[in-house]
């Protein structure tokens, strides 16, 4: 039966593909498309494929007990350490900030609300080298607070206050740049509902509002995480290098680096490449449940 | 549960979208709040609702005053266009939603909550699908859902926001008198917004015509379809025709025809135009005292009534003239197309006009 049905298809296809050359309107010639996604995949050959594998490869390359040593000597793993503090204070207190503007800015009107957008973005939009210094302007030791921090004995530049200060900077668009959209697709009719049925503020927040962006939201912190973990400019300026301290792990690369211990260098790095993988494959999977919501959203 | 209105205004920026309105709606009535878009009628019923503030004015509910009154504390019931169920629940959790969030103390038990809900679904015909999410449902299942929901409060009043504007015209047709039934059934004091005159019409105990922020009529279906208070109502109720004339002391010319105007005897010389339902202008082929001459330009005769296009042989202007007449009538009168026909207005309401010519 199934072949029968196979064979029945073949028949039918075969005069429209190769006599009468039928192809869509909106088709490119063959070489059109051969050539565009031959370019495409060189491309992302060179640019991508390439440096991700030797990062790898360089790391290894010494062998695995050089590998090992280099991402477990303790200036690694304070660097490990810093960065992890750094991303888990950052990204909640992100996650808190995106949410709350997304709602304020999605669900109400208000006197300068597109001021408020514009400010999100603002990190965006600044070069991080610029957001750090910012900060060495207002608490370093020559900045505005600077002399006051000093008597007090409270160090924010040059320590980890300073790098966590930078890190909250750099990302807090991801969250609330991610929310901001859906939120205005969903509009306020079910918020609206829920109150008249008798919910209050929290229950509508907590009940409607929310899991209807979980996805949204767990997509924008993924996002955000990714980019506290591997953030260079900002936390470089704030930072002050000091290893065992105040380095992250991208500034343990450079130093590294710098110091042409390249084995050690590509072996830290692996873990930032390995990173990026893990969020991309958490965003692939995220964005499949994120679309099929979506396709919910505008059945409704 | 009687809701009254009084003075209501509401401003949008620039925009009246409410001015000067008060309503009483009976208890246990359903009245429809009818209106092309932006005539406030939405906005009468937010306001009603409590989902809107209105700048001047007072809500009152059974007497009591309930302006300040927020939303969550009005015991509401209000339906949305556009449903509005809760996108993340099953249809259970939905009708459930607004007994779980009361209070613990005024919290049904679960065994309650689990029984008033199946109940209620029943009620819509909808049982089966109580553990589907909204997006599995059709539109009109959807917002029987809705009702459910609304109703599961045990709402003293219903407010509906053009409940089935967004449905296909067979759906709309069914749960316009399924509506009409289960208020009916329920009698519940019921509150409902539309753009289209024959759902009003057909639905509703009493009918409210709105245009620009204002009430132009309020009264029964037959009422407002019959004896339109203002030319608005006419032209948005139903079909109409124009005849333009003159009024002076209780006398009426119009296009050459005499005739009594008697609820205009303070008139001196005053423009005006007589609005002619189609159904009301007589036709025939012979000339029978005054009557207007014009000729046949279309016929439509599908279904029992047969709708004509006529143009007038004297006017200048060739605005067509719709009229309607029973299939028995047209047989009898054998009318093609290009034929001489004689019109006289049976019945029409006389309104000066606003802009003198």
């Amino acid at each position: 039966m199934l072949l029968h049905e196979d064979t029945s298809v073949t028949t039918i296809s075969l005069p429209l593909a190769t006599g009468l050359h039928r192809k869509g309107a909106t088709d490119e010639p063959a070489w059109v498309r051969r050539t565009l996604i031959g370019v495409a995949l060189i491309f992302l050959t060179l640019f991508l494929f390439v440096p991700l594998i030797s990062v790898f490869y360089e790391a290894l390359k010494k062998g695995t007990d050089v590998y090992l040593a280099a991402i477990t000597e303790p200036d690694a793993v304070d660097a490990i350490k810093l960065t992890l503090i750094a991303a888990a204070i950052a990204v909640p207190l992100n996650l808190i900030f995106g949410l709350a503007a997304a709602w304020a800015i999605a669900k109400f009107e208000f006197r300068g609300k597109n001021l408020l957008i514009t400010l999100i973005d603002l990190p965006f939009s600044v070069s991080p080298v610029v957001s750090g210094l910012i900060y060495v302007l207002i608490f370093g030791l020559q900045g505005w607070l600077g002399p006051w921090l000093a008597e007090n004995d409270i160090k924010i530049i040059f320590a980890v206050p300073g790098i966590v200060l930078a890190t909250i900077f750099v990302t807090v668009p991801f969250i609330a740049r991610e929310l901001i959209p859906l939120m205005q697709a969903q509009g306020t009719e079910e918020e609206e509902a829920a109150v008249v049925l008798g919910a209050n503020g929290w229950q509508t927040f907590f009940r409607i509002t929310l899991p209807n962006v979980k996805w949204g939201l767990l997509y924008g912190t993924i996002l955000c995480n990714a980019r506290a973990m591997g953030e260079f400019g900002a936390v470089s300026v704030v930072s002050g290098h000091i290893r065992g301290s105040t380095n992250t792990l991208p500034l343990h690369v450079e130093i590294l680096y710098n110091e042409y211990n390249f084995a050690a260098a590509f072996a830290v790095a692996s873990l930032l490449a390995l990173l990026a993988l893990v969020t991309l494959a958490l965003k692939t999977f995220v964005e499949s449940k994120n679309r099929w919501h979506e396709g919910e959203l505008n059945e409704h | 549960m009687s809701i009254e209105v009084r003075n209501l205004s509401k401003q949008f920026g620039t925009f009246a979208a409410l001015r000067d309105v008060s309503l009483k709606v009976h208890s246990g009535e359903l009245l429809a709040l009818l209106g092309p878009s932006g005539s406030g009628k939405t906005t009468l019923l937010r306001v009603i609702a409590g989902l809107e503030a209105a700048d001047t004015g007072q809500i009152l509910f059974q007497g009591g005053d309930a302006t300040s009154q927020h939303v969550r504390d009005r015991h509401v019931g209000f339906v949305f266009q556009h449903y509005a169920l809760f996108r993340n629940m099953t249809i259970f959790e939905n009708v459930a939603f607004g007994l779980r969030v009361r209070a613990k103390a005024f919290r049904p038990t679960e065994a309650e909550i689990s029984n008033r809900v199946h109940r209620l679904l029943k009620l819509v015909q909808l049982d089966w699908l109580a553990d589907r999410h909204p997006h599995q449902l059709s539109g009109g299942q959807r917002q029987r859902v809705a009702l459910a929901r609304a109703l599961a409060v045990e709402p003293t009043v219903l407010l509906l926001d053009e409940p089935f504007g967004a449905l296909d015209a067979k759906v709309r047709k069914e749960l316009r008198s399924w509506l009409r039934r289960l208020h009916d059934d329920m009698q519940i004091t019921s509150v409902f917004v539309t753009h289209d005159q024959e759902e009003a019409l057909e639905v509703a105990d009493r009918v409210v015509v709105m245009n620009e922020g204002c009430i132009e009529q309020i009264g029964t279906p037959d009422e407002v379809y019959e004896r339109p208070a203002s030319p608005f109502v006419y032209e948005f109720l139903g079909k109409v025709n124009l005849f333009h004339g003159r009024l002076h002391r209780g006398r009426a010319w119009i296009d050459g025809l005499e005739v009594d105007a008697p609820e205009h005897t303070e008139a001196e010389n005053l423009a005006a135009v007589a609005y002619v339902r189609p159904h009301d202008i007589h036709i025939d082929r012979m000339i029978h005292g005054g009557a207007l001459p014009a000729r046949v330009f279309h016929i439509l005769s599908v279904g029992p009534i047969v709708r004509l296009e006529l143009i007038r042989d004297d006017s200048e202007d060739k605005e067509l003239i719709q009229v309607e007449i029973t299939k028995e009538r047209f047989r009898e009168l054998q009318l093609v197309r290009g034929d001489q026909v004689f019109i006289k207005p049976s019945r029409f309401d006389l309104f000066p006009s606003q802009v003198v010519h």
